[in-house]
């Protein structure tokens, strides 16, 4: 084990593409040793559907391949999804719902959800690898975020199994039926927990699917599903294309579809199911503007925007996308930017130092490129730090860029990578109407000493979300989801467990 | 020689103002006799989207009253109505109704417009919270209007299924355009003018006349209007649900098919109000 005193100083042979600023001198002294975590994955080489409470064959016997992001090597085999397996999956969930799970009582189906937190819990930090193979998000985050918060979410919704009478005063509820639901690449585990944990805790069943770049922690969460003794059918896990997502929202058997995604395929499916009466919810993109004042502790500010736009490598639909800089201490708020940017460590995604990881497949990689481009195109400032990124690998250095406008692609579209659009603002107004201006209103972040701002802000921002001095807080007890084009509905709280039922 | 009375032009109530249609158009009403009754502003898609800019802006204003002063005004259309109700009853009776049915039906929208009264300053304790995150955090969730909602009202029950759509949506704060039912018409232009003289801002209520066929392109594709609230029919509902996913509209469509009871105790509800609010969760650290 190399110690300070035994390690002689080497100087990185990076040094040439930019002297880092005095503060930061102590950060080339030594190049930090690979910390790479080891836990076990417990991977298999396939894996299959899970329809009925058992891991099936698909009907087309075909199989697609999930890459790891970060080395671009095969992690393994999923199965593919096609009509027939959506309603076997249909069949085995009306089944569950009218044989079981519905007329279950509270109290019983809460303690299958609690199980289900704590197998989580037991076997967290394999999770939290297979996660990142399968992701390319750093191993840091998901050990300390997805799968802790995932666990959270089925416990905290255990807890509401049979207290439904409270959620809803005056009325009674009652379950919906069969949710089909569709959840995204970013936070794989932790969008199975939301979707599942409300809708079991209801009393409903799920046809699920995990997005075709990430399946691999929802067929892991499979097997902890079957360790829990859920009874078979209550939760039907379906790997495959958009194509497959598409049939689970399609399927008449649905009483409500749940989607988080982007606004594009968000309309596509809203389109699909118009006339239907299916019920839904939407959790789409977003472009939130993180806000700092004058007045802001601006090193708390710097960390939080950091955290906003490259927590998940930017892949986030609340990421703090837009920073709007108050005129007075942009250059300041830019200059310690650009200093914490330099010691962000862009790498191996299971290295425990790793502050970026992999963006999640080589198409994301080439649409953020693609961004870039047209921001320089558009005439705004790009800068990057000076940094080494592995050879192989979908990896794309934290990006910031200035001289941006109201009308630049970078300020008005969702990147979904870790790409910063930077944007002055003079007075409170200004800032309150830059911030609103997009179609987008999910999440905004406000950073001022002063608290009667903070909540003007807070009353003025049109989003679901606004964080005062902070960024990026979840909670399941916290009603997460967006106003405007950044869909309806919301998940967590006693808000999101009325999404869930039905008036009686 | 008997006295030749003055006969009302019926106009719509659009932005705190009695309009004619833009386009000048107007279709007869006949009464439950079949004589001509009068000729109704038959609106167009020009005047829905007039509607919808004088509807933005009344919204932050109205949004931004207290809510105390939200449920006085709603409580001072429940004193208009009372004290008209003889208007109101022969607008009603003119589409058929008997004096009795009529009444009821008066009576039941009153009732309805003093219980979203009082929900006013009720529903925000109701449906926000303080929520108990695991961190140190001052968590609470809060609800606001959407904004403008576009409203579709039924031909049966015309004055109290429109006033059931719309007092929920207003109480939160939001504005609407209501197209009011194309075969009777006429209690709504006589709301109109009560929703003058109560107290309720210019532009908060908006009420249109005319065909739905003309109007439901339109309310389905405006993305100014953040949500649609009514009654229609299979066709109209998909009609409507595309269009709103053009801008992520919220929907809650009623289907013609499936009868409401709008005199039911469930015809009223905090989750009427619920359907029409976002809700907005702050989070600020707790420390020194």
């Amino acid at each position: 084990m190399p110690t300070l005193t035994d390690k002689k100083p080497v100087r990185p042979t990076n040094r040439a593409l930019g002297r880092p600023a005095p503060e930061l001198i102590f950060g080339d002294l030594w190049e930090y040793d690979p910390a790479p975590e080891t836990a076990d994955p417990k991977l298999k080489p396939r894996y299959e559907l899970f329809i009925g409470g058992k891991f099936v064959a698909p009907a087309s016997g075909k199989y697609f391949d999930s890459i790891n992001p970060a080395n671009e090597t095969k992690i393994a085999e999923m199965a593919l999804g096609s009509a027939p397996d959506v309603d076997a999956a249909y069949r085995a969930a009306q089944k569950a719902q009218e044989g079981v799970w519905g007329k279950m009582p509270g109290k019983e189906r809460a303690k299958y959800l609690y199980r289900i937190a704590r197998l989580l819990q037991d076997r967290a930090r394999e999770f939290a690898v297979a996660e990142t193979m399968d992701n390319g998000k750093p191993i840091k985050e998901t050990r300390d975020f997805d799968v802790p918060m995932a666990a959270a979410h089925f416990f905290y919704h255990a807890g509401w199994a049979d207290k439904l009478d409270y959620v809803a005063p005056g009325r009674r509820v009652a379950p919906l039926g069969i949710v089909g639901q569709v959840i995204p690449w970013n936070f794989p585990l932790l969008m199975m927990a939301w979707k599942l944990a409300p809708a079991l805790a209801m009393g409903n069943c799920a046809v699920i699917k995990p997005a075709t770049n990430t399946p691999l922690s929802a067929l892991k969460l499979a097997e902890i599903i079957q360790d829990a003794g859920l009874p078979p059918g209550v939760v039907n896990i379906l790997t495959g294309p958009g194509s497959t997502g598409g049939l689970i929202m399609a399927h008449p058997l649905a009483a409500k579809i749940a989607f988080t995604g982007s606004t594009e395929v968000g309309k596509v499916i809203m389109r699909s199911v118009a006339g239907t009466g299916k019920r839904m919810t939407m959790e789409l993109g977003g472009k939130a503007a993180n806000i700092v004042f004058d007045d802001a502790p601006l090193d708390q500010a710097v960390e939080g925007i950091v955290n906003g736009i490259f927590f998940n490598q930017g892949q986030v639909c609340c990421a703090g996308s837009r920073l709007l800089v108050h005129e007075p201490v942009a250059d300041a708020v830019v200059a310690k930017l650009r200093n914490r940017l330099r010691v962000l460590r862009v790498g191996d995604p299971l290295d425990k130092n790793t502050d970026v990881g992999a963006i999640v497949s080589r198409d994301q990689l080439e649409t953020v490129r693609g961004y870039l481009d047209a921001g320089v195109k558009e005439g705004a400032k790009m800068w990057q730090p000076p940094c080494r990124l592995p050879a192989k690998g979908f990896y794309m250095p934290p990006t910031l860029f200035t001289g941006v406008t109201q009308s630049h692609r970078i300020a008005r579209e969702e990147i979904f990578g870790p790409v910063l659009a930077i944007i002055t603002f003079r007075t409170v107004d200004e800032a309150i109407e830059k911030a609103n201006n997009t179609e987008y209103g999910l999440s905004a972040g406000v950073w001022t000493d002063k608290g009667s701002r903070i909540l003007k802000m807070s009353t003025e921002l049109k989003a679901g979300v606004v964080w005062a001095n902070t960024f990026n807080k979840f909670d399941p007890a916290s009603p997460f989801g967006g106003y405007k084009e950044s869909g309806f509905g919301r998940e967590g709280g006693r808000q999101g467990l009325l999404d869930y039922c039905k008036l009686v | 020689m008997s006295r030749l009375p003055i006969t009302k032009t019926p106009k719509v109530y659009v932005g705190g103002a009695f309009i004619r249609s833009e386009s000048a158009r107007t279709f007869p009403l006949q009464d439950a006799a079949g004589n001509f009754f009068a000729n109704i502003p038959q609106c167009t898609r020009k005047d829905l989207r007039n509607a919808v800019e004088a509807a933005a802006k009344a919204g932050p204003g109205w949004a931004k009253r207290t809510p105390y002063n939200r449920g006085q005004i709603i409580y001072r259309l429940g004193e208009m109505l009372e004290a008209r109700q003889a208007d109101m009853a022969d607008a009603l009776t003119l589409g058929g109704a008997t004096k009795a049915a009529a009444r009821k039906e008066i009576n039941a929208t009153i009732d309805r417009l003093i219980y979203y009264a009082g929900w006013a300053d009720k529903y925000g304790q109701l449906l926000g919270s303080v929520n108990p995150v695991a961190a140190p955090y001052f968590n609470f969730t809060v609800t606001e209007p959407m904004g403008i909602v576009g409203v579709i009202a039924p031909d049966e029950a015309p004055l109290l299924a429109l006033i059931s759509l719309v007092a929920p949506i207003i109480t939160s704060g939001n504005t609407v355009v209501a197209l009011a039912s194309s075969a009777q018409p006429y209690p709504a232009i006589v709301l109109g003018e009560m929703l003058a003289t109560s107290d309720l801002p210019g532009g908060v209520v908006n009420l249109l006349t005319g065909f739905r066929k003309e109007m439901v392109p339109t309310f389905a594709t405006h993305t100014h209007l953040r949500a649609l609230a009514g009654v229609a029919g299979a066709e109209d509902c998909k009609a409507l649900e595309l269009g709103a996913a053009e801008s992520v509209k919220r929907v809650k469509l009623y289907r013609t098919e499936v009868p409401v009871d709008w005199y039911a105790e469930k015809a009223q509800s905090l989750y009427a109000i619920r359907d029409f609010v976002e809700f907005k969760t702050t989070w600020h650290p707790i420390g020194a």
